[in-house]
């Protein structure tokens, strides 16, 4: 069939299907709440099933060239179109939104946060679901500026609406930061077009012209592109929205905000700033490793000051991010591949763990991690799947994260031609000793609350007589919630086992954005 | 003296050509017929008005799509006061529109208001039939007429609920400081004059360069474009709008903050690109300095308001200093075409939106009669559909995409970027902070309608009457339409070329 040769509709179906079902909801009264999670899920389902279909259909040896492109007029007058197309880059974190955004509508079957609302919940969340799959197949900067920015109202009420006490704080924190960094990525954007002769906003015209621009020029179109992306990473030191953010967020607003918002960020990196200002990347590239390098201490500090389980792994983030931006920092196709690797095993792992928190949350209305303990008794499954995530967070060989961090640390010893090398190695050796601060407080996070006996006022023996009824919220995994997670797990045992299985897929397209470093 | 008059060519009449002038003629007989038929009703049978008023409107569209499908160029008429290009004919359009979409907004208010209803509708008609005349006078005298033609309506359509005294306050303010302007104008305008003889803009625009500068030059357009600053309420010539726009009614509010926003910035492009275009020295640093002071100042204050449409005034304000910006840099030869785009294209995505936030201000108001930003608490539990459209427009107006006001503000941006040079980018960069500055104010309104209670905790339903409905569905479609497929607008944007200053 001429359909099926024909593919240049598939990502487009696949992006806007979600608003499809948005459609549809929209017309269908707020009362029928299991309806509208129905609809929901059903439109997540078709969603997947066209990234399934992508997934199959995706020339896994020509995986360094864009596929299924599609190009149409879209504003004329300043030179912009609707180009999209997918390569090896984009497939996976393409693929994961689609995957994450399923899970977290079937996580949510019974979990909808205070105040409900399932109607204007799952919109929200379905209008965020085209807003990320559209920014990793955006081949054209200010459609990749219009999607990058469709992600940014949905969150700002799910986390204000749907979040934790301090949630109006934090939504408008989160919003001004990301706000800020993306009005000057904008005019970083409009630089570059100029400077290229104002032909096109076409990424692939840009990476073949961008490299002309006279290096200062470069320099300050970079800083733009910086700031914009390094405040959604979240890079130190714009990284103090992402602990309030994530601390006040509902649990499906954490979990998508780690496993694919904050990639946003790092993909950015790797699609748009260093390949089309190439001599900038070099001169920035020392400070974006150090930068990296402080954040993955930084955040490990961080984290074992943390009081707070959501907040622990909120801080968790920062130094993960922090190893994937010293594997783009280096510049070569190994520090790469282990950027994008680390970016799905973040999403993966660091999604389950925020999911965990919110069951937790969920059962004990705490997470205060002094007042928790003895999940393994109480709750043996939820309590191992904690220690499983904790293990695969602090990069065990043998699960996903090992795959991200080592490599990147690896990558630090010999980076691109034009980088000092002792510099590095030296940021090699502290991206080394955060690994160590890792397993800290990973491992001291899974024993305060894992370990041990039940604290008396959730023993149901020994506890406060007015307490009594909040042991019945104290229950295992229930079947929704293995429903959405055991995609997770597996997928964190299959690429830790098989990392190839991603690695095939990044190379060669990794190679080909690092062109210009003769890497 | 009269052999001079004799000697001077036998006066015979001009040719005109009626199809140009029919939106305009269509206007004057819907006035004409409302004010008639307004004195033969009943008190039951006013609610006619309306739908004339209306229907006038819809009827004066029709010749502005027939004129902007005929392919006969730009006609002329008057020995080239009165021009109908692409560029008037886009801005007729859209002051139509906003005319059309305005009656929407004030049918059922003036229904319900207990006020002279017929005198309404003359008003609004024959301002606009100001501002449609506005958009094809290329005159000193022409404009100045226009000017007037749509200001007085205007002033007396703020002091329209005439038993309460904001209502005359903002009349009051409106008219003193609209007549100081327009005195200010004149002089300036008198002055050019005076200089270079002529009060055709195409003659003016050949005499008046920079390299003949006179004090009496600069100072005409200095007046000149001082005069359009209080038009147009730049800072530091801002301080009529937000009393007037609190006191007048609601509805009336709308049509000031939107139409006659644009109709100034209209006289202001035309002045700029015909008469002015060789005496950028003169302008382009004084708009500059408005455009920086009227976003900043105007968002600095929408900060700290407690009243919805006191801070709907400083936005627009603000608004104002976003499309005075590319302004900025209209004398550089390169950008002058895509400044021109810039200023035409946020007028229209600013116009739907700012008419789409009105149009749920009256529609909540119905219910919680009240001014307060406050009582927008909760309006996302009970009234969901009002709430996710008022969502819309904040974030249009903030410059979110995929709404329509982030393109008009992509395309100041970028207009003035493409002009280059320090002057332009440290411009852009307030812009810049400027543009998520404004977001506090916005982002209040949502946070208030998304995250905090009803006050009282009042959730009874909204009932909102079908010509808001209607009004608000056109506003809706437009914000949405610019915004998510802009090719269409930047179609008009491309048309709207000022025959007299790009060759023709």
């Amino acid at each position: 069939m001429d359909v099926f040769r024909d593919q240049n509709w598939v990502l487009s179906v696949g992006t806007f299907l979600p608003l499809a079902g948005v459609l549809v909801m929209l017309f269908i009264p707020k009362a029928e709440e299991q309806l509208h999670k129905l609809v929901a899920l059903v439109t997540a389902l078709a969603t997947l099933g066209v990234g399934i279909f992508t997934l199959m259909q995706f020339n896994y040896d020509n995986a360094d060239k864009m596929q299924f492109v599609a190009d149409h007029e879209w504003i004329p007058v300043i030179k912009s179109s609707y180009l999209i197309g997918l390569d090896g880059i984009s497939l996976p974190m393409y693929f994961l939104s689609m995957v994450i955004t399923l899970l977290v509508i079937i996580y949510s079957w019974n979990h909808i946060p205070n105040p409900g609302n399932p109607k204007a919940f799952m919109i929200l969340m379905l209008v965020l679901q085209t807003g990320m799959a559209g920014t990793f197949i955006a081949q054209d900067l200010i459609l990749f500026f219009v999607f990058f920015e469709l992600v940014l109202l949905p969150m700002y009420f799910m986390i204000g609406v749907w979040g934790g006490e301090n949630r109006q704080y934090a939504s408008l924190k989160f919003f001004l930061y990301t706000m800020f960094g993306s009005a000057l990525m904008l005019v970083a954007f409009l630089a570059l077009f100029f400077k290229t002769g104002a032909e096109s906003f076409s990424i692939p015209y840009l990476v073949e012209n961008g490299g002309a621009i006279a290096k200062n020029t470069q320099i300050w179109i970079f800083a733009g592109m910086f700031i914009g992306f390094a405040v959604k990473v979240p890079m130190f030191p714009f990284h103090t929205w992402l602990p309030d953010a994530h601390t006040q967020a509902p649990t499906q607003g954490s979990v998508i905000l780690a496993a694919i918002l904050l990639k946003l960020g790092t993909y950015g990196f790797i699609r748009i700033a260093i390949p089309t200002l190439p001599d900038a990347a070099i001169e920035w590239a020392p400070y974006i490793g150090l930068l990296a390098v402080i954040g993955i201490i930084y955040g490990a500090f961080g984290c074992l000051a943390q009081t707070d389980m959501k907040r622990l792994i909120a801080f968790s983030s920062v130094a993960h991010m922090g190893f994937v931006m010293l594997g783009i920092s280096t510049l070569t196709t190994f520090g790469l591949n282990a950027a994008l690797f680390g970016m799905v095993a973040h999403g993966l792992i660091t999604g389950m763990l925020f999911f965990i928190a919110g069951s937790v949350k969920e059962r004990y209305h705490t997470l205060e991690i002094a007042r928790l303990g003895g999940m393994l008794k109480q709750m043996p499954k939820l309590g191992w799947i904690l220690g499983f995530c904790s293990m695969a967070s602090l990069g065990l060989p043998g699960l996903a994260g090992f795959w991200g961090e080592f490599p990147a640390i690896l990558s630090a010893y010999n980076p691109a031609d034009g980088l000092p090398v002792e510099t590095f190695r030296t940021f090699m050796i502290i991206a080394a000793l955060g690994t160590v601060l890792a397993a800290a407080y990973l491992l001291w996070l899974f024993q305060r609350t894992a370990f041990g006996e039940p604290k008396a006022e959730f023993s149901g023996h020994g506890g406060h007589g007015d307490h009594g009824d909040e042991h019945s919220d104290i229950h295992d995994v229930n079947m929704f919630e293995w429903i959405a997670w055991t995609p997770l797990l597996i997928a964190i045992v299959v690429f830790g086992v098989v990392p190839n299985l991603m690695f095939k897929v990044l190379d060669p397209a990794v190679a080909v954005t690092l062109k210009a470093f003769g890497g | 003296m009269i052999a001079t008059l004799a000697a001077v060519a036998p006066w015979k009449a001009p040719t005109i050509d009626y199809h140009a002038l029919l939106p305009e003629i269509i206007l004057a007989v819907g006035l004409v017929v409302v004010l008639l038929v307004d004195l033969f009703l009943e008190e039951r049978g006013k609610w006619l008005l309306s739908s004339l008023a209306s229907f006038s409107f819809l009827g004066a569209f029709v010749p502005v799509v027939t004129l902007a499908l005929s392919d006969s160029g730009a006609r002329s008429m008057f020995d080239g006061r009165f021009v109908v290009d692409d560029f008037s004919l886009v801005l007729k359009g859209l002051f139509i529109l906003v005319g059309y979409v305005v009656v929407l907004l004030s049918t059922t208010y003036v229904e319900e208001g207990d006020y002279y209803r017929g005198e309404y509708w003359v008003m609004m008609l024959s301002s606009v039939l100001g501002m449609v005349m506005m958009a094809s006078s290329r005159d000193l005298v022409s404009i100045f007429v226009a000017l007037e033609f749509l200001s007085i309506p205007a002033y007396m359509l703020a002091a329209w609920r005439k038993r309460d005294s904001r209502s005359n306050e903002a009349g009051a303010k409106y008219f003193l400081l609209g007549v100081f302007a327009s005195a200010v104008m004149l002089y300036g305008m008198s002055l050019v004059y005076g200089a270079t003889g002529s009060t055709l803009l195409v003659d003016i625009g050949a005499s008046l360069d920079d390299s003949r500068m006179t004090s009496v030059r600069v100072l005409g357009i200095v007046f000149i474009v001082i005069g359009f600053a209080f038009k147009v309420s730049a800072v530091p010539f801002h301080t009529w709008a937000p009393d007037t726009y609190e006191g007048a009614p609601t509805p009336v509010t709308a049509f000031l903050s939107v139409a006659s926003k644009a109709a100034g910035f209209v006289a202001l492009v035309t002045l700029i690109y015909i008469a002015f275009p060789l005496a950028s020295d003169v302008w382009q640093p004084m708009i500059w300095v408005l455009a920086a002071l009227t976003m900043t100042v105007g968002n600095v204050i929408a900060l700290k308001q407690t009243n919805i449409v006191r801070m709907l005034a400083y936005s627009s304000i603000s608004q104002g200093g976003f499309i005075l910006m590319p302004l900025a840099v209209a004398g550089t030869n390169d950008s002058a075409q895509s400044v021109l785009r810039a200023v035409v294209v946020y007028l229209i995505a600013y116009a739907v939106t700012n008419l789409g936030v009105f149009g749920i201000i009256l529609a909540v108001s119905r219910k919680t009669r009240s001014g307060e930003i406050a009582s927008f608490g909760g309006l996302f539990s009970y009234a969901p559909g009002l709430a996710a459209l008022m969502t819309i427009f904040m974030a249009s107006l903030a410059g979110i995409p995929p709404f329509g006001g982030w393109f008009g503000k992509f395309a100041a941006f970028q207009s003035l970027l493409s002009a280059g040079g320090g002057w332009a980018y440290t411009l852009a960069v307030i812009g810049a902070v400027n543009s998520v500055v404004a977001f506090g104010y916005y982002g209040g309104v949502l946070r208030e309608m998304w995250m905090r209670p009803a006050p009282d905790g009042d959730e009874s339903p909204i009932n909102t009457p079908s010509p808001l409905v209607l009004a608000l569905g056109i506003t809706t479609i437009g914000t949405l339409l610019v915004g998510i497929l802009p090719g269409l607008v930047t179609h008009f944007g491309d048309l709207a070329s000022l025959t007299g200053a790009f060759g023709g």
